[in-house]
């Protein structure tokens, strides 16, 4: 009997056989499955890594501004003042003159209008302001001479940034043989240095590279943002209470769920175009505003902010409303005392992360005119103005190669935002949320 | 007083409302034997006074601001000369904007025509006439319906009862918003496309292989006829959301399984939010990335290996998109995995299978209709996403499948053809309106499957 089955094994292997001969292969599998997983996710961190590797790489020259030192002379003559208390006069002076002046006599070889012209070229064209205010600053300095740091034109800037110590590896660019002579000169003559760039934040969009700023951008986020908030969470609250506190299972509150679940999926620029054509279409709002903006990001975000919303209200217990209720409240006490000081954390947390993605949106923005070239400041709602990350979208579109690092420089910002607000949603949620 | 003055008055006028109706009670209750029998708390009648003074007048209010330039222009329009009333809308439109422009800031050269003139002075006698109707009236409103409130303050008024139904009121309102804004969704997208395809068949918008929306301005003019056939630009979407998926789909899914079935927990809790990071960055961001490093990047390596690639590549655009979208992926699916019962890992344990046979011959079937679920809704952001592909895809509308080529999406349209000045009413502007109709459908019959699926598989294990 035990001779036939050891016959019939050698024949016919047994399952252990069977398993211990795949076994090696099945471990082959199970290894290389995981490994599979490992790299998916090193891809996915990767390229986390290289995105911010790469903004952060061509952004961090940005936040420097490189200035050109010139010795120049308020001469009343070719400034055109006669009187210096006369606001007018000291407002409408040639200082762009005075500049010239100080440039040609620094760089002598510049001959015949085109040479002079790429001189002037050097400084950039918004420095006459930086004169006027030293004159209306100190009347004094009329008919002295004295060394001043001007703004250097984008291209100077992009070659002084981009060169090496010993001066090679410069990114040329647009300059001429010549300029570059000019721009050594002035290097050897420790006449150029690179500061923080404080225009980048305090001034509105520009033509000029080195005098655009991100403030204007900054300011109508915020005033876009401030719309979004007042209206989306208060709203999206009051309809979270409804729909988990008030509503009752009918065909009518399923058709609310459905339409907010669906309207969470929709692509942003169909609000924006429900904007274009309710807001400015019908309502005659004017384009462009934050106002406006901020209605149309409220309507995308209260879908996110009613859905996170709900799942706080959930996550109270309903012991806690059962003792309210005990104790004789009303249903608008339970929730105005209880249920919603208990969610607010999950709320806000959800709220916050809604707003993050409110400020980084730009496709509906594109859509009710915000992309204007805008170089005031707004003080307001009612003000015409730009979107961080519509701005973001205009200076990628630039050609100048110095708007690509203030693309970035601007990327890093609202980067850091957004990091900031989604920072602040997580602490607030482990902070203040209690697990029941 | 103007708008927002009046508001803040409004405000300022429902407190002492809500302040007179909550004393109110409190001295009829005296009367009646102390506060205790009164129906309500004090408050309650403070705040039924509140909404008597505030509803009516602010309702008023709204429409007044929303309704009172109209009636103006009206006006202004009767008094013009009759030959200008007779302008087409757009002129007259022109026209009375600089009259407001001339009422608001005098006339700054803008025009010395007497009429002009005359209707700009017209214009801001009506306006200060209509601010002080305004503010007389809803202050007249307010005041009075606060004292047909204080009347009717008596202890046995049931104000909670009444005020917690308009507490409840409000609430449906909020939550209906959500139904306004998909029906104005549908109706503005809609209303344009029907004007659309009044002068372009909807025939050929949803079979034309040609897409040049250049329309003549005058009947004599070159190259003027423009081709509204959709067919391209939806092949050049899904060519760019079937690259993005590509991406996503395997990447997403092993990232979610190797995070729930293999991940220690501490790896777990700090792999997952730095994915998630991935899904908060701004889509600008991408395109930018896109545009600037990806794309080259694809162009030269391109140009090494001997393959003519354009800069503007699906292949770029694809690429990042895809990049976007597997926190997405990943994160849906790890939802539905960890949904999966435990009993059926352990069963096919059990049965001696390894850790990976269980998650492809077990978790993965089991988990399929959640997945199909999260992809879909994938597909349907892909689709929909439009920063990456303005910035990084092309404006030429191709028809081809090679990723190597430059094509151009619905949104990418959508975004130029809207962006920028244009006449409200020329095809070109409404083909905008009318892709966003496709766009919407597509985009809501995904999102409507994938929800009802991911719902019955939640149901199925629950």
């Amino acid at each position: 009997m035990s001779k036939d089955t050891v016959k019939h094994d050698k024949k016919k292997p047994s399952t252990m056989d069977l398993v211990n001969k795949n076994l090696a292969k099945r471990y082959r599998a199970e290894k290389r499955f995981r490994a599979y997983g490992i790299a998916a996710i090193l891809f996915g961190l990767s390229c986390l890594v290289l995105l911010f590797t790469d903004i952060i790489g061509k952004g961090h020259t940005a936040f420097l501004q490189t200035y050109v030192y010139l010795e120049v002379e308020f001469d009343a003559e070719t400034l055109e003042i006669d009187d210096v208390t006369d606001a007018n006069q000291v407002a409408s002076a040639d200082y762009s003159g005075v500049i010239r002046t100080a440039l040609r006599t620094q760089f002598e070889d510049a001959k015949g209008r085109r040479d002079r012209r790429s001189l002037y070229a050097l400084v950039s064209n918004g420095s006459g302001f930086t004169l006027r205010q030293k004159l209306e600053d100190d009347p004094q300095l009329l008919n002295q001479s004295f060394g001043v740091w001007l703004l250097a034109d984008d291209d100077v800037d992009t070659y002084y940034k981009s060169r090496n110590d010993d001066g090679s590896g410069a990114f040329t660019g647009r300059l001429s043989e010549k300029q570059i002579g000019w721009v050594e000169t002035l290097i050897a003559n420790e006449h150029m240095e690179k500061r923080f760039n404080t225009t980048f934040f305090t001034s509105g969009d520009s033509r000029e590279p080195e005098q655009a700023g991100i403030l204007g951008a900054i300011m109508g986020s915020l005033f876009t943002l401030l719309v979004t908030i007042i209206l989306s969470f208060p709203i999206g609250i009051a309809a979270a209470v409804y729909l988990e506190e008030y509503a009752p299972k009918n065909k009518f509150t399923d058709f609310i769920e459905v339409n907010i679940n669906n309207l969470a999926a929709v692509p942003s620029i169909i609000f924006g175009l429900l904007g274009l054509s309710i807001f400015i279409g019908f309502f005659e709002m004017h384009r462009s505003l934050p106002l406006v903006g901020g209605l149309v990001l409220t309507l995308m975000t209260l879908p996110t902010i009613i859905i996170s919303s709900r799942a706080a209200i959930k996550s109270v217990p309903p012991s806690i409303r059962d003792a309210a209720l005990g104790l004789g409240a009303s249903k608008m006490q339970v929730v105005l005392h209880h249920v919603l000081p208990l969610a607010m954390p999950g709320m806000l947390t959800g709220a916050i992360i809604g707003f993050a993605q409110a400020l980084g949106e730009t496709a509906p923005l594109l859509m009710i005119g915000m992309v204007a070239f805008i170089v005031d400041i707004p003080g307001g709602v009612s003000d015409p103005a730009t979107a961080l990350p519509v701005q973001i979208f205009l200076w990628s579109d630039s050609p100048e190669r110095a708007f690509v690092e203030r693309t970035s420089a601007a990327i890093m910002v609202l980067l850091a935002f957004l990091i900031s607000m989604n920072t602040l949603a997580i602490w607030l949620r482990k902070r203040l949320e209690r697990r029941w | 007083m103007n708008t927002s003055m009046l508001f803040l008055v409004g405000l300022l006028l429902i407190a002492t409302a809500f302040i007179v109706g909550r004393n109110r009670s409190i001295s009829v209750s005296s009367s009646a034997g102390g506060v205790r029998n009164l129906n309500s708390l004090p408050s309650y009648y403070g705040a039924l006074t509140a909404l008597w003074c505030g509803i009516p007048s602010l309702f008023v209010l709204a429409l007044w601001v929303i309704f009172d330039d109209y009636f103006i222009r009206q006006s202004i329009i009767q008094m013009l000369p009759t030959e200008q009333q007779q302008l087409a809308a757009n002129d007259l439109g022109l026209l009375l904007n600089t009259i407001g422009n001339i009422a608001a800031s005098g006339t700054n050269g803008l025009s010395s025509e007497p009429y002009i003139l005359q209707a700009a002075a017209r214009m801001n006698e009506l306006n200060s006439l209509s601010q002080q109707a305004i503010t007389g009236i809803f202050i007249v409103l307010a005041v009075a319906f606060t004292f047909v409130a204080w009347l009717q303050i008596k202890p046995k008024l049931r104000a909670r009862t009444q005020v917690e139904s308009a507490f409840k009121g409000a609430l449906l309102l909020c939550a209906s918003i959500a139904i306004f804004t998909t029906a104005g969704i549908v109706l503005s997208v809609l209303f344009e496309s029907l004007k659309f395809f009044q002068s372009v068949p909807i025939t050929e918008f949803l079979f034309g292989l040609e897409w040049s929306p250049q329309m003549a301005i005058r009947a004599d003019q070159v190259g003027g006829s423009g081709a509204f056939g959709s067919i391209p630009l939806f092949a050049g979407t899904m060519l760019i959301s079937a690259i993005a998926m590509l991406i996503a789909v395997p990447a997403g899914l092993m990232a979610a399984i190797y995070l729930s079935e293999y991940a220690a927990p501490k790896v777990r809790m700090a792999v997952k939010p730095m994915l998630e990071v991935l899904a908060g960055i701004p889509t600008v961001v991408y395109g930018f990335f896109a545009a600037l490093t990806v794309a080259p990047f694809v162009r030269d390596t391109g140009g090494i290996i001997g393959l003519d690639v354009s800069s503007e590549s699906a292949l770029a655009a694809g690429l990042v998109m895809g990049v976007m979208i597997i926190p997405f992926v990943s994160s849906l699916s790890d939802d539905v995995i960890n949904a999966v019962p435990q009993s059926l890992r352990d069963g096919s344990f059990g049965l001696g299978a390894t850790k990976s046979e269980t998650i492809k011959q077990v978790v993965i079937p089991a988990a399929l209709p959640g997945i199909v679920g999260g992809v879909l809704l994938a597909v349907s952001r892909a689709i929909g996403e439009t920063m990456i592909v303005v910035m990084a895809a092309g404006l030429a509308a191709n028809l081809t499948a090679n990723p190597l080529e430059s094509v151009t999406t619905v949104t990418v349209q959508i975004v130029t053809l809207l962006v920028g000045d244009q006449e409200f009413n020329s095809p070109k502007t409404l083909s905008a309106f009318a892709l966003g109709l496709m766009l919407f459908l597509i985009t809501l019959v995904l999102n409507y499957v994938a929800l009802h699926v991911v719902k019955k598989y939640r149901e199925q294990y629950e």
